[in-house]
């Protein structure tokens, strides 16, 4: 079992699916470590449960929550934490990491992530959440960047800005996909390097990688979609680099949770995650 | 102009209402139809959940009346937990409301043998007896034994051919339904649940033990209806299933 110290390699990983619990055994190339969602694994056993104390004898394993509703105008489902307390127990991961977005309102749960404007009173809210979830599960955590489609009138914070203050606040780390920057800021019209640059690297845990769509607006812009269904584009990759100059290595995780392709695609883009570990500029 | 999150939710699940004021695009416009992204997500990632908890009631119906039956039910009933594996827990039920599916009356009944199937899946793991301990007992203790079952064996009464339909459906070659009441054994021998006809009277007398009875009392409350009842075959099914965890045979 892993040191609680410990923490994940600044190395290639991968978001685990279960039909590559045999390929990843048998042989997982460049990958060094697995992510999985906390809400599959919070059954009472079977096959879950034990491929999952397998694959941790093994490999580094984060542990990445879908489900909390960090930004939620609610208060935190104590049921829900309870058990994430429990699966962070037993399990004693490398990492635990959540979201800067909401998805239970009224007792009732969206499964998807859903966003929040950035202001003082969201702010403090979202403080005392993490802050209530460390307290719980006894841990640091990270925060992960959204992916945005839509910008609130109200937001008096930029998200880089706003993800710092939480950081300062409650003393989380972050969690940064560059995908989602690149996303957000082909649809919201910013820089990403720009956003990169007045992002609080040194709190930086892990990077995240996807694919996404591309669809369009009502005006014919381009909207880009966050899927996990696909490669992850050049721009993205490039982005990576970018990112890895001025941040030094970190891990580095490949998502991929729509239309999962055979081990070996999803392996060639742990590789190439590798690859751009392997060549930042000293 | 500030949304809360009432605001958000009542517009994501409701196409016919206003996108929220003060949602903008890049330009400061309002938001359009990027605010659809979140609808379809919903909707999409919520059917998607339907499909694999319900693989026999998408067999029966087409996978596109079960992604029009999801589009209702996730209106009906949004989940009430982060975990996906208890959602659909009252789509039975909201199946046998349906009007216009009423002629398919084993439908609500398919769907519980989906969601039992799920349970087992996810259910505790136990390690069972070893069948030799049974066979090693004389008749005598062996009938004044009482009986644990795994937290992954279920039972399921139907008075459709429910066995039946699941085997026409999941098996090749299978016979056609026959027109009979069908209760079903549910059992995880290791990870995979396995589904068995449970002949009647054995639910009866599962029940039986469940409520502390030995085996020869458990027989005794349904002799007179099942006079027939094979409790060796029942044991069978049981052990292979690996569904026996203790066997108590100091009465």
């Amino acid at each position: 079992m892993l040191d609680a110290a410990q923490t994940l390699p600044a190395a290639a990983g991968v978001g685990y699916k279960p039909q590559h619990f045999a390929d990843i055994l048998k042989d997982a190339g460049d990958v060094r470590w697995l992510e999985i969602h906390a809400e599959n694994y919070m059954g009472d056993g079977g096959r879950p449960l034990a491929q999952l104390r397998h694959l941790a004898e093994e490999f580094a394993i984060s542990v990445h929550g879908v489900g909390l509703s960090i930004g939620g105008e609610g208060a935190l489902d104590r049921d829900h934490l309870a058990r994430l307390k429990h699966l962070v127990g037993w399990l004693n991961p490398a990492s635990f990491s959540e979201h800067l977005a909401w998805s239970t309102h009224d007792s009732h749960f969206y499964n998807d992530l859903l966003p929040l404007p950035y202001t003082d009173a969201t702010l403090a809210r979202v403080c005392d959440h993490i802050n209530q979830v460390q307290d719980t599960i006894g841990r640091r955590m990270l925060l992960e960047n959204p992916s945005s489609y839509l910008a609130f009138a109200e937001s008096t914070w930029s998200e880089p800005e706003f993800l710092a203050e939480i950081t300062r606040r409650t003393g989380c780390g972050l969690l940064l996909d560059v995908n989602n920057v690149f996303v957000s800021a082909t649809n919201l019209d910013f820089s990403p390097q720009g956003y990169i640059d007045a992002f609080a690297l040194d709190q930086v845990g892990e990077i995240h990688l996807g694919g996404h769509d591309e669809d369009e607006d009502d005006h014919g812009k381009p909207l880009l979609i966050d899927s996990h269904g696909a490669e992850v584009v050049d721009p993205v990759w490039a982005l990576l680099d970018y990112t890895l100059a001025k941040s030094g290595p970190k891990p580095v995780l490949v998502e991929w949770d729509t239309d999962v392709p055979e081990w070996p695609v999803l392996a060639a883009e742990a590789a190439r995650a590798a690859t751009a570990l392997e060549r930042i500029p000293a | 102009m500030s949304v809360s999150q009432t605001d958000f939710t009542r517009a994501m699940m409701d196409a016919n209402q206003p996108v929220p004021e003060g949602l903008l695009d890049a330009s400061g416009g309002p938001a359009g139809r990027r605010f659809s992204v979140y609808r379809n997500n919903v909707a999409v990632s919520l059917t998607e959940a339907m499909h694999s908890a319900f693989p026999l009631i998408g067999k029966l119906l087409g996978k596109q009346n079960l992604d029009g039956l999801a589009g209702l039910y996730l209106r009906a009933h949004p989940p009430s937990s982060p975990l996906m594996m208890h959602y659909g827990a009252e789509f039975p039920e909201f199946l046998a409301g349906m009007e216009q599916l009423k002629h398919l009356g084993y439908l609500p009944d398919a769907a519980r043998l989906d969601l039992a199937l799920r349970r087992a899946y996810h259910a505790g793991d136990a390690t069972p007896v070893d069948p030799a301990q049974l066979g090693a007992l004389a008749p005598d203790a062996l009938m004044g034994a009482r009986l644990s079952f795994a937290p992954a064996m279920q039972v399921l009464r139907s008075p459709w051919p429910l066995f039946d339909i699941w085997r026409f459906n999941t098996e090749e070659d299978a016979p056609k339904p026959r027109h009979e009441a069908q209760d079903i054994l549910i059992t995880r021998p290791e990870f995979d649940p396995v589904v068995q006809h449970l002949p009647a009277g054995g639910a009866d007398w599962i029940d039986a033990m469940n409520r502390g009875a030995t085996l020869e009392g458990a027989l005794s409350t349904i002799h007179a209806q099942h006079p027939d009842f094979d409790l060796s075959h029942v044991l069978a099914l049981l052990l292979q299933g690996g569904a026996i965890t203790h066997l108590d045979s100091k009465g």
